[in-house]
């Protein structure tokens, strides 16, 4: 039987010591009707006989090989990045992929130690003053951060949240499915056709009652939105500022703390730029900062540094006054199981990188989006649609149905863009388009003559 | 030492990172970083060695016999992670088309498939990111299907006492209010009680069957009838799915919406606390509501169900579709056990319990439930051994560390005092549970002997026992170069 190491001998001598005379006798207490048998009318008929490890083995590279290994220039929330070998060759290391949560502090001082080194990682490059273990990911982060800045801001104590239509429109749907239930609106804030960001001149000067403003940042479009004056007005207006952002871009750009006089309060974002595969969508991870005084109101698990009997240094879950295990209906969320592994990859890939490596992949992310915007864009039929900076995504505008074009660019094995048709029809035609630094001139140049031709045919 | 302090400015790894600094002149100075964050200046080899290192400060399967209950630390297969790393799998865009995808999906509703049929439900989504989450789409659906039937008034969600944490949380953050009801001296839910406790505000109830306290419940037909009868709708809680797969199936109990621990029952590593996959299964009843995205199969191809499709779902968990690479191992560690192997999987899980439920009996431990048989975990309760010996279940939890066992679960059910919920999987040998029970043996003898070896334990480990009170109280959450 897979995985399952018992002999003949041992079910018997087993079954003795039990004092039974079959392992089905064990399930006596089992209304009889509930029971199935495999031999007679089983349930699992949709499941297939089992298959050895090499059969499996050709089953899944068959598969695989259906997918391909398309040039990729989607964005979307999800990008490619070189990860160094060593990130995951450590991180599948086994007392590392098959340890569970680190409840038993003595016996998980490796993982312990490693999420302290994150929270200082993650808090740095945010300029936070705080970070927790993890959240499942980039969406259900802004979710956790919306549901935590409505406990935080006891001044407002409004329910309503300023969602600007810049954020990741997955992002807002999946938050929007977190926080209804419990009377929480999400009221959208329009952007500037023009400039694909918030144009601070539209915000109101009504005294607002939100209990918060979400500032993406780099917006959905790639577009960098005015996040001093934007953190300003929220401040002046009693409302908190949660900042959305990609973890690589602060490798670059400003980090929330020094947004505006007083900096972003909770900070969220999706960490798979950060040594984590693509892999479909999952699993990556959410991460979660905020200023020393809402720690409290943090959701998710937190390390601490302490000390043991003997006064030597060591690491240990922490506040978990806040958790669904300890405060039952009262806790902060739900949220038990995070995304531990993803974390670790993450830690390793910052290590190794170091503030000097982040901020060279970024800004060779950023020059590759801007050849490749210059390349695209001199296609006849092809013009850039903001004249905002953007960061390693931007929105181009094409003279035929974007849908078909990237079916055309998919036969040639080309993953041209992510369709604005949907969630932005307002903008016409329009592509969001990524490059990041693992593109090199030669992929630039190939995405740019096919367009061309697809373009020439027409 | 941390990272930070092995740190030299200047230390660089060039071949990970872009030669040069490109040209970012398009960018106002206004948005760029001044400060540079705190971030390790380390060789290569110093990373590697310093995290290699730390993993071999942590206690895991691989490693250690790890009888977490409520927990399923089974061995998980290397050959689910190796095939859910082969390179097209790691490098798949979540955005790529359907022409780029055949094989993702294909795998995708196969699992969506046997989860069906493994549950006894009608429909599937494997989206939820863990089991909390599967809880809140799972409770997120019964509101929705409420409401869908203008059935408002129904606000509140029952739960055992004896449930896990996530359940009241879950109820919580579906803006209901949570109502408790007590167990019975056998572990099984009060019947009488729940008889008062259900009524025209009744939303529905949150069960995990086997319950937390290692038993299964018997009179669960019993408690669907008096639920749905009162309009409500049952909920499956499916931490404990391990004891009963492929043997009994959740839809056939009665159950409305059910969620599974595929990184606890289909195996799937729990990565030192993630990540984890919750897909939820449902009955008749509630398929229109169920979360999105999911994937159909259509003649020969395979492609996703979005919003458009199912205009009554509660909507998207997260960006993508969830943890695909987990629901990835999930179904290659299904299709390496196959039908019989699944049904195998509850019967060895069950007699491996049975089996240590009596030998801790026979050396004199106490059992929280004697009259009854094990499923796939069992709690003993050391409030004896407490009591007499001033041995508490902590420590025997932390003397187990030094005789190489990961301690049970520990004061969990919070109703069974000084208890270990011990659940000892399929995947080990008889040779190991009798280590085990030998090494729980030896302590309490320890214990009668020499209380302070226990009292004191672990001894052997990375560290002692950790100052919990002042980690909370004087919180050092992230290293600073001066302290």
């Amino acid at each position: 039987m897979p995985f399952v190491p018992h002999t003949e001998e041992d079910i018997r001598s087993m079954l003795e010591a039990i004092g039974v005379d079959s392992i089905d006798d064990l399930f006596d207490e089992i209304p009889a009707a509930l029971r199935h048998d495999l031999n007679e009318d089983t349930p699992l008929a949709n499941v297939p006989e089992g298959m050895p490890e090499s059969d499996v083995a050709r089953l899944m590279h068959g598969r695989a090989s259906e997918d391909g290994s398309p040039l990729c220039f989607i964005g979307a929330g999800a990008y490619e990045h070189h990860i160094p070998a060593a990130v995951w060759e450590i991180t599948t290391r086994g007392e590392f992929y098959s340890a569970y949560t680190p409840y038993q502090a003595e016996a998980s001082q490796g993982t312990l130690q490693l999420l302290y080194e994150f929270q200082t990682m993650m808090a740095s490059l945010t300029g936070m003053d705080v970070s927790n273990g993890s959240l499942y990911d980039g969406a259900s982060s802004l979710a956790e951060a919306v549901l935590m800045a409505v406990r935080a801001n006891r001044k407002s104590k409004s329910k309503r949240i300023l969602m600007p239509r810049t954020t990741h429109p997955h992002y807002r749907k999946t938050t929007n499915a977190i926080v209804k239930n419990q009377g929480i609106t999400l009221e959208e804030l329009d952007y500037d056709l023009e400039t694909g960001h918030i144009n601070p001149a539209s915000l109101t000067d009504e005294p607002g009652d939100f209990a918060a403003l979400v500032i993406p940042y780099p917006n959905f479009f790639g577009v960098l939105e005015d996040v001093d004056v934007l953190t300003d007005w929220a401040h002046a207006h009693g409302a908190l500022v949660i900042a959305v952002v990609n973890p690589l871009a602060l490798g670059l750009l400003k980090a929330p703390a020094q947004w505006g006089e007083k900096g972003a309060d909770i900070v969220c974002g999706e960490g798979q730029p950060l040594g984590v595969p693509m892999a479909s969508g999952g699993p990556y991870y959410g991460l979660m900062c905020c200023k020393q005084a809402l720690v409290r109101q943090m959701p998710g698990r937190i390390v601490g540094r302490t000390v043991d009997l003997d006064g030597k240094p060591g690491y240990t879950l922490t506040l978990q006054a806040r958790e669904q295990h300890i405060r039952r209906s009262k806790a902060t969320s739900n949220i038990c199981t995070n995304q531990g592994l993803m974390v670790t990859a993450s830690t390793i890939h910052m290590a190794l990188l170091g503030a000097e490596g982040l901020k060279k992949v970024a800004a060779q992310s950023h020059a590759n989006k801007q050849d490749l915007v210059e390349k695209l864009t001199a296609i006849d039929g092809v013009k850039s649609v903001f004249n905002r900076p953007s960061f390693h995504e931007a929105v181009i505008q094409l003279e035929q149905p974007v849908a078909d074009v990237l079916s055309s660019l998919a036969e040639s094995n080309i993953l041209g863009g992510y369709s604005l048709a949907e969630d932005y029809p307002e903008l016409g035609n329009a592509l969001l388009i990524c490059a990041t630094e693992t593109k090199n001139n030669a992929d630039l140049e190939h995405y740019a003559e096919k367009l061309q031709d697809i373009f020439t045919k027409q | 030492m941390l990272i930070f302090e092995q740190s030299r400015p200047g230390r660089r790894n060039p071949i990970q990172a872009p030669a040069k600094l490109a040209e970012t002149g398009a960018i106002p100075a206004s948005y760029m970083r001044e400060d540079s964050p705190t971030l390790p200046e380390a060789s290569e080899m110093q990373v590697v060695r310093h995290y290699t290192k730390l993993s071999q400060l942590n206690f895991s399967i691989d490693t250690q016999f790890y009888p977490l209950g409520s927990c399923t630390m089974k061995y998980n297969p290397r050959a689910c992670n190796t095939l859910a790393s082969l390179p097209s799998f790691l490098g798949r865009h979540p955005f790529a088309p359907e022409s780029h995808s055949q094989g993702f999906l294909g795998c995708m509703h196969d699992l969506q498939e046997m989860l069906k049929d493994v549950t006894g439900m009608k429909e599937v989504s494997l989206t939820p990111a863990a089991g909390a989450q599967g809880e809140f789409a799972g409770v997120a659906m019964i509101r929705a299907y409420h409401d869908a039937n203008n059935d408002t008034e129904r606000c509140e969600i029952i739960v055992p006492d004896a449930a896990h944490g996530t359940n009241p949380a879950t109820a919580v953050m579906c803006g209901y209010k949570v109502r408790e009801i007590p167990t019975d001296a056998n572990g099984d839910v009060d019947l009488a009680a729940l008889k008062e406790a259900v009524g025209p505000q009744t939303a529905g109830i949150m069960l995990t069957n086997p319950s937390t306290l290692g038993v299964f419940e018997p009179e669960i037909k019993n408690i669907a009838d008096i639920v749905h009868k009162a309009g409500g709708l049952l909920y499956y809680d499916g931490a404990n799915l391990n004891a009963i797969l492929g043997k009994v199936r959740p839809g056939d109990m009665g159950f409305d919406v059910i969620h599974m621990n595929l990184h606890k029952t289909f195996s799937t590593p729990h990565g030192g606390g993630g990540p984890g996959a919750g897909p939820v299964g449902v009955s008749e009843r509630l398929i229109p509501f169920l979360p999105i995205p999911m994937v159909t199969k259509e003649e020969d191809s395979y492609r996703w169900l979005t919003e458009e499709d199912c205009p009554q779902s509660i909507g998207r968990l997260s960006c993508f579709m969830g943890n695909a690479g987990v629901l990835m191992r999930a179904y290659i560690y299904a299709r390496l056990l196959g039908r019989e192997g699944m049904h195998r999987v509850a019967e060895f899980a069950t007699l491996n319990a049975n089996y240590m439920l009596v030998k801790m009996r026979d050396a004199g431990f106490e059992l929280a439930y004697p009259n009854r048989r094990a499923t796939h975990e069992f709690i003993v309760t050391l409030k004896k051994e407490a009591k007499e010996l001033d041995a508490t279940a902590m420590d025997f939890a932390k003397r187990l560390l030094d005789y190489g066992y990961h301690a049970p679960t520990t004061y969990f059910p919070l109703l069974v005092p000084e208890c270990l919920l011990i659940e000892p999987t399929e995947s080990e040998t008889q040779e190991e549970l009798d280590g085990f029970i030998a090494a729980m043996i030896a302590i309490k003898k320890e214990a009668e002997d020499s209380i302070e070896v226990v009292k004191g334990a672990p001894h052997t480990l990375p560290v002692r026992r950790l100052d919990d009170v002042k980690a909370a109280r004087e919180l050092d959450l992230t290293w600073k170069p001066h302290n």
